[in-house]
């Protein structure tokens, strides 16, 4: 479904991204691991077409699509997810209000009628189960006063309502307790099938406990240096960087 | 190599923003009676007696128009109101076919625009269940639902009438809570005023539906001088409302009127104004001058004045709703949205004057600039010394939806005595662009998503309007955005 080729990006004049390639199937999940600074990120940023950012070269193929051409909602539209590290708070506008605008949007997209209140309020209340989100957080402004752990789960909500093919999942681990991030991973389980794929982009072996990777990517300096099976995110976690950061070092 | 899609297409937006028509910018063709240009003693007589007025209103009128003659327009607001030829505005246009009778009667052209402007003037409307009074230029066309108001002894009807049919109410209210004296604008309108709403809610009755008013300048070069005038008696309450729009024009033209309000001892007034008048073109160009004095005065005890305004159009607004809090436990709110664009200027807020004893006030001001725009808060608070146990929270926020454009406070809070509480908290922050994106991600593209951030952000006040214009009010702020953000 998403095929990226030497993807290059900077922001602000400045190189981050230095020539990405990597290809996603349908029911994969992905890990993308790596140090402090070597562009996950971006790579989540890019490809969700976050204006702060510039391609500087590359292509990225979403189901046969030039995504980079799309504009950031039709990304969206075309089953494109992102799991932000920090979801923003949207002060006085009520999740719900929030939720239809994005769901009628996408399905107008396909040139569908917009969903009518009463199943739209059905579906929310069948969707926000999945992470446990309560009813009076749904109603609430979006993000807004939730704690770190609501957050993350909303995010997991609005992949649920949402639909996607393709989920990013970018650091959705930091700042969670144990129990958060057990009600998270099982969320996002819930919605794993032989259709969709995920990209986890953590720091720690952590979450990847409880969502398996099929593969383990190592970004360092703009570049996957390393892949393999969900042995490596092991390895990582026992050994740290350093031996990867040396080898990579080296060679240059 | 390539970019990605999103700078340019910012512009874009911005584009097209820019070359959107201002939706209520027709005008009507119809015959009009206007008294030529200028101002002097005889136009202010000739107004009157075009009117068929008492001695008395010529005599009020007589002594605004010499009293603002030794005045000078105020130059203190933050806008540029130009040198404005006093001599080169008409002040009295009236559709020539007006006479009295129903619906039937009034002007095909005229009902065309009302209908355009989607104003219920016909039976079928009237499900939607309000009185409206809609004044064209300077004169009055109808007013619905009269009768059944009638029944319950509430008065609404077009001041000029008011004038024949309820002399001494008139004669009891007017200039008594905005004196001729007060400022330039409201000594001119007090001199030219033309015509507007009357109303008056008896004793212990609850008006049983909204009563409102749309405001249209049609005629060029005309100025328009409304005057407005409620009053709720002890025990009663009314919620009103006021629309306004005008043609694009490219000269400016002015819009002065007055609005009283009268609060007897523990009735309600709740004010609502969605201002739409034409703002101007992108380059500044046109545009209505809007400089209005509207002021309540809470004089009985227990009693409440609620003024809840959303400020999108004109190209200058200079008006501070205000609350004269004479009555012990009264209470004062003001809830505004002022929205400007492109080159347009606003200076609102309010005043809030405790008089009385325990009375409370409230002030919640958003402010959201875009364009050139420059948009100012100004708000005056003050306590009696006499005037113990008061309260005023004030919250004043802003939002800068471009770099280019202004956001400003001006306060002034004068405490007379120590057992009185005033609160004030102010913010100005930038639309986040953190926040955009998350919508974009979300599938929601920028414009909406601008509006989305913009009603979330003013939905505090939005919350306050009556349900029916709130939804307009949501849509026009959304409208009067697009594209500003890039």
């Amino acid at each position: 479904m998403l095929v990226i080729k030497d993807l290059r990006a900077s922001i602000e004049d400045k190189q981050i991204l230095k020539g990405i390639n990597l290809t996603v199937k349908p029911g994969e999940v992905h890990a993308i691991m790596g140090p402090n600074g070597s562009g996950k990120s971006t790579l989540s940023a890019v490809l969700t077409g976050n204006p702060a950012y510039t391609v500087t070269g590359g292509s990225v193929e979403f189901y046969g699509k030039d995504l980079l051409a799309l504009s950031p909602e039709d990304r969206a539209h075309e089953g494109l997810f992102l799991s932000f590290q920090y979801p923003v708070e949207i002060p006085g506008v009520s999740m719900v209000n929030f939720m239809r605008t994005a769901l009628n949007e996408k399905r107008k997209y396909f040139g569908q009628e917009p969903l009518s209140a009463a199943d739209f309020l059905k579906l929310m209340r069948e969707k926000r189960s999945i992470v446990q989100l309560d009813n009076k957080l749904a109603s609430r402004a979006v993000n807004e006063g939730f704690s770190g752990g609501e957050k993350k789960r909303n995010e997991i909500f609005q992949m649920a309502m949402l639909e996607p093919k393709l989920s990013i999942l970018d650091e959705t681990d930091s700042g969670l307790d144990i129990d958060a991030l057990r009600i998270v991973a099982s969320g996002v389980n819930t919605l794993k099938s032989k259709d969709n794929a995920t990209i986890v982009i953590t720091h720690y072996q952590r979450l990847l406990d409880y969502i398996k990777p099929d593969f383990v990517h190592v970004l360092y300096k703009g570049r996957i240096v390393m892949s393999a099976g969900p042995e490596l995110a092991l390895e990582l976690e026992e050994k740290g960087y350093d031996w990867i950061k040396e080898q990579v070092d080296s060679q240059q | 190599m390539k970019e990605t899609e999103k700078p340019e297409k910012g512009n874009q937006i911005i584009e097209e923003a820019a070359q959107a028509e201002y939706k209520y910018g027709f005008v009507t063709d119809i015959e009009t009676e206007v008294i030529p240009k200028g101002l002097d003693e005889d136009v202010v007589r000739r107004i009157s007696a075009l009117k068929g007025e008492p001695e008395w209103l010529l005599d009020f009128r007589l002594k605004a128009y010499r009293h603002w003659l030794t005045l000078k327009a105020p130059t203190w607001g933050h806008v540029h109101v130009p040198e404005i030829d006093y001599q080169a505005i008409s002040y009295y246009a009236a559709p020539r076919k007006l006479k009295k009778g129903g619906v039937e009667d009034i002007d095909p052209e005229l009902k065309k625009t009302f209908d355009k402007l989607g104003i219920p003037l016909e039976e079928q409307l009237r499900l939607s269940g309000m009185a409206v009074d809609a004044v064209m230029d300077s004169v009055s066309v109808k007013t619905t639902y009269r009768e059944r108001l009638a029944e319950l002894g509430v008065i609404f009807c077009s001041i000029s009438e008011a004038v024949k049919d309820y002399p001494d109410l008139v004669r009891k209210y007017l200039g008594k809570v905005v004196p001729y004296t007060d400022n330039f604008y409201a000594a001119l309108n007090s001199a030219v005023f033309s015509d507007g709403s009357f109303v008056y809610i008896p004793k212990g009755v609850r008006c049983p539906m909204e009563l409102s008013t749309y405001f249209r300048i049609n005629a060029a070069q005309t100025g328009q001088f409304e005057r407005t005038l409620i009053v709720a008696d002890d025990d009663a309450y009314v919620s009103y409302l006021e629309g306004c729009t005008a043609p694009m024009r490219d000269e400016n033209q002015l819009h002065a009127a007055i609005v009283e309000i009268i609060v007897e001892d523990r009735a309600e007034v709740k004010y609502s104004t969605v201002q739409n008048w034409y703002p101007g073109d992108k380059d500044g160009k046109g545009g209505i001058y809007n400089l209005v004095t509207k002021r309540g005065l809470c004089r009985g005890d227990h009693s409440k004045l609620s003024w809840t305004q959303v400020e999108t159009g004109s190209a200058i607004t200079w008006k501070y709703p205000s609350c004269v809090l004479k009555g012990d436990h009264s209470v004062g709110e003001f809830y505004s949205v002022a929205l400007t664009n492109n080159w347009q200027e606003a200076d609102t807020g309010t005043k809030m004057i405790h008089l009385g004893k325990n009375s409370t006030s409230t002030i919640v001001s958003k402010g959201i600039s875009a364009g050139h725009s420059q948009n100012s808060y100004r708000g005056m608070v003050k306590i009696a010394p006499k005037a113990t146990g008061c309260r005023n929270f004030t919250q004043c926020d802003s939002l800068l939806l471009s770099d280019t454009s202004g956001a400003h406070t001006f306060p002034v809070i004068e405490v007379g005595n120590d057992t009185s509480v005033v609160e004030h908290e102010a913010t100005t922050s930038k639309i986040n662009e953190d926040q955009i994106f998350y919508c974009n991600q979300r599938g929601i593209p920028t414009e909406d998503a601008v509006g989305l951030i913009v009603n979330g952000y003013a939905k505090e006040v939005m919350a306050k309007l009556p349900m029916e214009f709130a939804v307009e009010a949501q849509k026009l702020l959304s409208i009067s955005l697009e594209g500003s953000v890039g």
